[in-house]
């Protein structure tokens, strides 16, 4: 049977992840140092864990409902007014969703209309283009650079615009650059984005994880609460990753149609998770606090080693990854990586797979120990010795 | 003095000078110059792999063992503890509340050099009034190490 014929074009047409045949080779390798993995190394912090548990004891096991549990909505409101200084109602303007991934799918299922250009920054997480296109809406690519320090510049977003652009993709932190807006950088954005009649999506999913100031939301500028839809989850903050929980906030015309969205693809956010995210969002600050600062520790012997061994990189001030640049080596950051990983058993991921701007960079991720993560820059300098010679 | 330093130094002995000041932010010459001050003073007191011997053939086996003493004028307990650690058999010896003052651990090549011990070191000190024996038979989690798995769980992703 032909399934081509049968399975839809825009499915065919999505581009699978480029990460895929380097995870082939991966799987049968042994002895590998991998710095390739995107999530925390913590385990859920274990008060957080009993709350889940505690809730499937006393029976805890039906829908909620569709907009997520009322208390968990509640704490949450309190949380970005404590964490954040944003402002957002329990009831209308919050919806829990299965990770931030799922945010992102029905942020965009609700604004995007066919043809609407969706404005995506590059090198950024891989989801956003092909969820953009799933709605019919057209991926362009506003390119950050290193020597923006990975920002997206207000010049760049200009330069993107058109009749057709409706919303503009806003993930910093940044996967995989580690690069952070300030105030004043959304501040510039946020112009830009009123003079144009722009909507935002905000994925603030590394907001806690920031290392030198506090991270700020573009929601929280002047005229910008209107037209974002902000995003944001547990798995990072509070090491959840397979619970599978997030949310976005917004004004409520728009939150009210991804609930519907929502309510139909998923019913509801899993139970469990959500009555552990209630626990850490009343008790878990300290564990954000002890974790940012473990993760910081490791960023900064990171990136010192990396300049030890000449290196050159970016000092990335969120989330947990370096984007070093590889270019001098003369290779490909797929060669490098394929490279390294036969060679020294290193595993990292090609830069490219976050979008042709990632080209002549590897991402590496420092959510690993330090034994870990000095053993592996151990066996780079090694390899980079060995090319250079 | 930085105990930051020790707490970082505690769970990886490997860490460089260097490796400490950048990821303290402080002088890899502060660093140095704390860590001897830690070595002189003794807070320090050695630097030591933590070994699994199950994974190498060894002939090797440990006690933990209970002592109850009864110390007499002119002889506290550490006076006493300070007699029982003179064996180089004791690899460690700690004062406890609880039912039992002394714990220890001790180590020899077979059961038998450790039977030896208790009834011709131990018992015979006046002091203790009783020990009591527990042999070690596997080792999961020590010094803070996991011996029954080191694999990372994490899945890979393809995004």
């Amino acid at each position: 049977m032909n399934y081509d014929n049968i399975i839809s074009k825009v499915a065919l047409e999505m581009k699978p992840s480029g990460i895929r045949k380097f995870f082939d080779l991966l799987d049968d390798m042994e002895g590998v140092i991998s710095l390739g993995v995107g999530q925390p190394d913590f385990m859920t912090p274990w008060h957080i864990r009993k709350a889940g548990i505690e809730s499937l004891q006393d029976g805890k096991t039906f829908y909620t409902s569709n907009a997520g549990l009322l208390e968990m909505r509640c704490q949450l409101s309190e949380y970005l007014k404590r964490r954040f200084n944003l402002t957002y109602e329990p009831k209308g303007e919050i919806v829990v969703t299965v990770g931030g991934s799922e945010a992102i799918d029905i942020t965009m299922r609700a604004l995007v209309n066919p043809g609407d250009e969706v404005l995506i920054p590059e090198p950024s997480f891989v989801c956003y283009n092909p969820i953009a296109k799933m709605c019919g809406g057209v991926p362009v690519t506003l390119p950050t650079y290193e020597k923006d320090e990975f920002k997206l510049t207000p010049e760049v977003l200009e330069s993107a615009i058109t009749s057709k652009s409706k919303l503009l993709v806003l993930p910093f932190p940044n996967n995989p650059t580690g690069a952070i807006m300030t105030k004043e950088d959304l501040e510039k954005i946020a112009e830009v984005v009123l003079k144009h009649n722009l909507m935002v999506l905000s994925d603030e999913i590394y907001a806690e994880l920031t290392y030198g100031g506090k991270h700020v939301s573009i929601a929280s500028i002047p005229g910008m609460w209107e037209r974002t839809v902000l995003v944001n989850g547990f798995s990072k903050a509070y090491a959840m990753t397979g619970w599978r929980l997030g949310f976005a906030c917004g004004p409520k015309p728009i939150i009210s149609q991804m609930t519907k969205i929502h309510q139909y693809a998923i019913m509801c956010a899993p139970t469990t998770a959500q009555y552990a995210a209630i626990q850490a969002l009343k008790e878990g600050d300290a564990d954000i606090e002890y974790m940012a600062n473990e993760y910081d520790k490791r960023r900064k012997l990171v990136l010192s080693e990396l300049r030890r061994i000449g290196i050159h990189c970016f000092e990335p001030r969120g989330a947990f990854y370096f984007f070093p640049s590889i270019k001098k080596f003369g290779m490909s950051s797929e060669e490098f990586c394929e490279r390294l990983l036969r060679e020294e058993k290193v595993a990292a991921v090609p830069g490219n797979a976050f979008g042709d701007y990632g080209e002549g960079h590897i991402r590496i991720s420092y959510a690993y120990s330090t034994k870990n993560l000095l053993e592996a820059m151990k066996r780079i300098e090694k390899f980079i010795k060995k090319i250079q010679a | 003095m930085d105990s930051r330093i020790l707490t970082l130094l505690e769970k990886n002995a490997k860490l460089t000078p260097e490796n400490i000041a950048a990821m303290l932010d402080i002088s890899v010459e502060e660093v140095e110059k704390e860590i001897k001050e830690f070595e002189n003073n003794k807070t320090i007191l050695g630097y030591k792999a933590i070994v699994d011997w199950d994974k190498v053939e060894n002939d090797k086996v440990t006690a933990l063992i209970e002592v109850k003493v009864s110390p007499s004028k002119g002889e506290g307990f550490d006076k006493v503890a300070e007699r029982i650690i003179a064996h180089p058999e004791v690899k460690s010896a700690m004062l406890m509340s609880g039912g039992f003052d002394i714990a220890l651990t001790v180590e020899g090549k077979t059961m038998k050099d450790i039977a030896y011990f208790v009834a011709e070191k131990l018992s015979p000190i006046e002091s203790v009034l009783s020990t009591a024996t527990h042999f070690i038979l596997k080792k999961y989690k020590y010094e803070d190490e996991i011996f029954t798995k080191e694999e990372d769980e994490r899945e890979l992703l393809e995004i």
